[in-house]
């Protein structure tokens, strides 16, 4: 055990080009799919949180449900659209990063728009009265409110970049770990641990701690100053 | 007063949660000038203000409004987490107005309560006074043909409810048909020029502010007004 923990420390400092190759697209795809997430999540989850309509509390039901969705049985999914029988295997996507990334997008939406919901609910409960007396429409009313409450949309965003970043089901599926195209830090992670090489493993686990950690304290920074201003 | 009201309500009716708070109310407010709502707490006052201002929708009876522009001042100013200025400028966004008229009234506004200086800063920094002072401003920016004014003055220390005051005046002098509801006797002695009196979601009394508040004609105005502390001892110094 301390003969791996020694190896992983040496193998940290010797990391060479292909695990930064894998870290960066690790970091590409899940961040690109977290942007997606956030375009399509935020604007759902606010409108799902000012519009009334018939069904919108199974609506609300079932986006927080999606909330916990298994990335594997996403993967499994979207394998079989993207596959050359299925309905997109026309587009020849599977086994590439935009595969892997719409994967991902898949996860991070209902999760963006579930906590968009509950951070636009709150605020509606404040401003509401006032943006409908205004008669803004709903659409615009949403609009406003992801704006008061931006700050608080900062932990969707971490939120759906921690969920993207550390699943590795979807990806594995739909990206099939192939070295030097599709390999991301969770599946180079799980197939050096079946391997044997575990300071391998380690070396790259702690690698993806430190990007995630990176993230994590780049939002909080972000966030710091954003709310000094305007809080 | 003109002839024709700016509100008429006919034999509204409201029950919220099981509780009935619109009692078959009928009420006209006048076309000019400051109309004041008072009445005990309960009586269905911001209900009232809600109704009219189509947040609420009556269960029975009839709300009819002369055509034109309402602005509502709620009792707890309803502020987004963004600049003063831009405060002010939400309040234009449905006038569909160039960009350069809105900076211009947005301006205007600020300078209106003397908040020029503060046009950037956090609007949900400022304190209650002034944060009522940028609600008010937001009002006054959108020229309304109705302004509905819910405590504006609750929990204010005396400047800030004097400038205040001042803006609500100013507005009914330009035009502006106020109704304005409040617990603080003495305010409404000081603006409003009619006053309808509530109580249990019926309109008990309406007439001239000074006849109303010196010698109400019902049981329920009389109630209300010799209960209250602030107007007993606007009586005693006036």
């Amino acid at each position: 055990m301390s003969q791996t923990l020694q190896e992983t420390f040496a193998r940290l400092w010797t990391l060479d080009r292909d695990v930064l190759a894998i870290a960066w697209l690790s970091l590409r795809v899940s961040l690109t799919a977290v942007g997606i997430g956030l375009l399509l999540g935020v604007p759902l989850g606010a409108l799902i949180a000012v519009a009334r309509f018939p069904g919108r509390d199974a609506l609300v039901g079932l986006l927080n449900t999606f909330m916990g969705l298994p990335p594997v049985i996403v993967g499994l999914i979207l394998y079989l659209a993207l596959s050359r029988s299925g309905p997109l295997g026309a587009l020849g996507l599977l086994f590439t990063p935009t595969a892997m990334v719409a994967a991902q997008a898949v996860l991070a939406t209902p999760l963006v728009a579930a906590l968009t919901r509950q951070v636009i609910a709150d605020a509606e409960a404040h401003l509401g009265e006032q943006l409908r007396s205004l008669r803004l429409s709903a659409p615009r009313r949403a609009g406003v409110l992801i704006y008061d409450a931006r700050f608080s949309l900062f932990t969707a965003a971490l939120a759906a970049f921690g969920r993207a970043i550390s699943e590795i089901g979807a990806v594995l599926v739909v990206g099939g770990n192939i070295d030097g195209h599709t390999r991301t830090m969770t599946t180079a992670i799980s197939l050096e641990t079946q391997k044997g090489d575990l300071s391998l493993a380690l070396a790259l686990g702690a690698v993806l701690m430190s990007l995630v950690l990176a993230v994590n304290a780049a939002a909080a920074f972000l966030r710091g100053h954003a709310v000094k201003a305007y809080g | 007063m003109s002839a024709e009201p700016v509100i008429h309500l006919d034999g509204v009716s409201l029950t919220l949660g099981g509780r009935p708070i619109l009692d078959r109310l009928s009420l006209e407010v006048a076309a000019r000038g400051i109309t004041a709502l008072i009445g005990p707490n309960g009586a269905g006052k911001s209900v009232t203000l809600r109704v009219i201002d189509g947040l609420l929708r009556p269960d029975t009876g009839s709300v009819r409004l002369a055509p034109g522009r309402r602005a509502f001042v709620f009792q707890r100013p309803a502020l987004v987490r963004a600049s003063a200025a831009a405060n002010v400028a939400l309040g234009l966004i449905p006038l569909d107005l160039a960009r350069r008229e809105r900076a211009e009234r947005t301006e205007a506004a600020l300078a209106r309560v003397g908040l020029s200086e503060r046009a950037s800063d956090a609007a949900t920094r400022f304190s209650g006074g002034e944060q009522q002072r940028l609600v008010l401003a937001r009002a006054w920016a959108m020229q309304p043909d109705l302004l509905l004014l819910d405590e504006p003055t609750a929990s204010l220390d005396p400047a800030a409810t004097e400038t205040i005051e001042s803006l609500i005046v100013e507005m009914a002098g330009a035009g502006t048909a106020v109704l304005l509801v409040s617990h603080n006797l003495g305010q409404v002695a000081r603006l409003a020029d009619e006053t309808v009196v509530l109580s249990a979601g019926r309109a008990v009394e309406r007439g001239p502010t000074r006849s109303v508040l010196f010698s109400p004609r019902t049981a329920e105005a009389r109630a209300y007004l010799t209960g209250e502390l602030p107007w007993t001892s606007f009586a005693a110094a006036s």
